[in-house]
């Protein structure tokens, strides 16, 4: 900490109105013999005969000082502030420098402006640049004649789209985002098997573009991707098509402005694209799952880039995965699940629950092969104009499922072999030919709500699922 | 605010800061060479000598020049070479 000399400190700027005013008071104050020394912000030059003047446009000192607002007038006492005034009030003014009669004929107090180290941006720029703001990870410097954003590619650090570049002073304003510290490790990820701080998250979720307040949400969401139960690595690693889409609940999907409604996986959304691409950079960067290296996809999707969104609680008339989940409304979490995609179901003339369920059903029996009922599972998205046939025949989302059970049964003769067909299933096909084996086991089957207000649509997120691997939610913190 | 611009590192930090330069190739057996000649005097010299050699020990060839030593490659002189050739060689001259 920088130290100050006993006495007064002013701090003011020349765009101040109040700082102007009151520039008398300044040279009444310098008229005592080393009394007064003024830090001003923005114009050497001012105020004009007030002593010792010091140009702090760099901020240095009043960055050090805490100045919030100008001008700001400090009493130092043996090497330690004693007290301090905001603004002009006369009587404040005066029993701090223990002088009476200042700024005689002018207004008895007057509010001040904001000081310069509260332009936006301005406190991380002074924190690194006087603060001392100590980071773990390593300093890449940028050569002056160098592009950042074309260094970040040469590195190996994007997904093929642009990222913003992370510099110390985006990095700190990420992690103030979050209550963590930012040496706390969030887990280990794989495939390299390398632990991810808070910081590192930071530095991906800054690439991403995420705005700090977004970034709780990308913390959780890298936790739950490391729950076993979600299986990161065989996702990273799978010839499927796979990637770990994001699904967003509860009141801090409104608070950061996600989208549940139109174009709801499609572009446009800044949390929604960010978020989802800051744990792909995670996975990449840090994890070091890279395609071509382990990320051995034979398609890949575009939701590798990024699959993010919010699950749509509008109306209530169902509840939310997380309240199904056993999560209160005041809750918010992130759910991750595997996703290869989005298939649409086209049913524009249904106007019942069963007609509209009796084309849901050979929609999701096709998904992957009419007959592979291992390791498969989907996430059903009903948009709001099916939600509304369902809700008016007051089915619940219980009832949906029940209903749609007996309609997702496989014949045994039809399970297709050589894909994920185990033992047992190959005696009942060859015993029981017309046995019925149900399309999703427990559990694998999803229905959510999202979607914009027009269109007799619903949609299909098929991806992988088991006993053992299934979507992971997690309560998303501070 | 005149600070040079820093960057921290997204990775795991597994790899050095300075990035190493391509590994060479463990044997040139079979190799394709293209010989660039930036254009600037008596260059060819160096590289009719270089073709001269790698014919003689059954590689291909393929000549490329730039239009002008000063200027950077064009982008398709680069995409023809990458396409073409295994190994590229690039005379300085003077």
């Amino acid at each position: 900490m920088k130290q100050f000399p006993d006495g007064l400190i002013a701090v003011v700027k020349r765009d101040c109105p109040t700082c102007a005013l009151i520039e008398p008071v300044l040279r009444q104050l310098a008229a005592q013999d080393g009394l007064l020394t003024v830090y001003t912000q923005d114009d050497p030059a001012f105020p004009a005969g007030a002593g010792t003047v010091v140009d702090d446009r760099e901020l240095e000192n009043s960055y050090h000082l805490g100045v919030a607002f100008v001008p700001t007038l400090i009493r130092v006492r043996d090497g330690s502030e004693a007290e301090r005034a905001y603004g002009w009030d006369r009587s404040e003014w005066e029993a701090l420098s223990k002088l009476q009669g200042l700024g005689a004929g002018l207004p008895a107090s007057r509010p001040g402006c904001g000081s310069r180290t509260q332009e936006p941006g301005m406190r991380a720029r002074l924190t690194v640049r006087f603060g001392g703001a100590i980071f773990a990870a390593r300093s890449i410097p940028v050569a002056p004649s160098a592009d950042d954003i074309e260094l970040c590619y040469e590195r190996g650090w994007t997904d093929g789209l642009p990222v913003v570049p992370p510099t110390r002073e985006r990095v700190l304003e990420m992690l103030e985002g979050t209550t963590r510290k930012p040496q706390d490790v969030i887990g280990v990820i794989p495939p390299d098997r390398v632990e991810c701080s808070v910081e590192k998250a930071a530095i991906n979720a800054v690439m991403a573009g995420c705005k700090p307040e977004y970034f709780p949400v990308v913390l959780a969401a890298i936790e739950a991707a490391l729950v076993p139960e979600f299986g990161l690595h065989g996702v990273i690693c799978t010839t499927n098509a796979v990637a770990p889409v994001i699904m967003v609940n509860g009141p801090i999907a409104r608070r950061i402005g996600m989208n549940a409604r139109e174009n709801v996986f499609g572009q446009g959304n800044r949390a929604n694209a960010t978020i989802g691409r800051a744990l792909q950079l995670v996975v990449r960067n840090v994890g070091g799952g890279r395609p071509g290296e382990i990320d051995r996809a034979c398609f890949g999707t575009p939701g590798k880039y990024s699959f993010c969104f919010a699950e749509d609680e509008s109306g209530g008339a169902w509840e939310s995965y997380a309240l199904e989940k056993g999560y209160s409304k005041q809750a918010s979490t992130v759910t991750l699940f595997t996703g290869d995609g989005v298939a649409p179901i086209i049913d524009q003339s249904a106007r019942t629950p069963e007609e509209l369920i009796g084309s849901y059903a050979p929609c999701l029996r096709a998904l992957y092969h009419p007959g592979q009922v291992v390791d498969v599972a989907a996430f059903l998205v009903v948009s709001p104009e099916h939600a509304r046939i369902f809700h008016q025949a007051g089915w619940s989302k219980q009832k949906v499922k029940d209903e749609l059970r007996p309609l997702l049964q496989v014949r045994s003769r039809d399970l297709k072999r050589g894909f994920g067909v185990d033992d047992d299933a190959e005696r009942l096909k060859r015993e029981s030919p017309d046995a019925c084996v149900p399309k999703f086991r427990s559990g694998t089957l999803n229905i959510i709500r999202a979607g914009g207000s027009a269109g007799l649509f619903s949609a299909m997120i098929s991806g992988l699922g088991s006993i053992t691997i299934g979507p992971v939610t997690r309560e998303i913190g501070t | 605010m005149t600070n040079a611009t820093v960057l921290l590192d997204p990775t795991a930090e597994l790899s050095p800061v300075m990035r190493p330069r391509l590994a060479r190739p463990a044997s040139l057996e079979g190799r394709r060479f293209g010989l660039l000649d930036i254009n600037k005097a008596r260059g060819d010299v160096f590289l009719d000598r270089i073709e001269a050699l790698l014919v003689r020990r059954g590689h291909t060839v393929h000549r490329y020049r730039k239009p002008r030593f000063s200027i950077l490659a064009p982008t398709e002189l680069k995409q023809q070479i990458a396409a073409q050739c295994d190994i590229a060689v690039e005379a300085l001259a003077d």
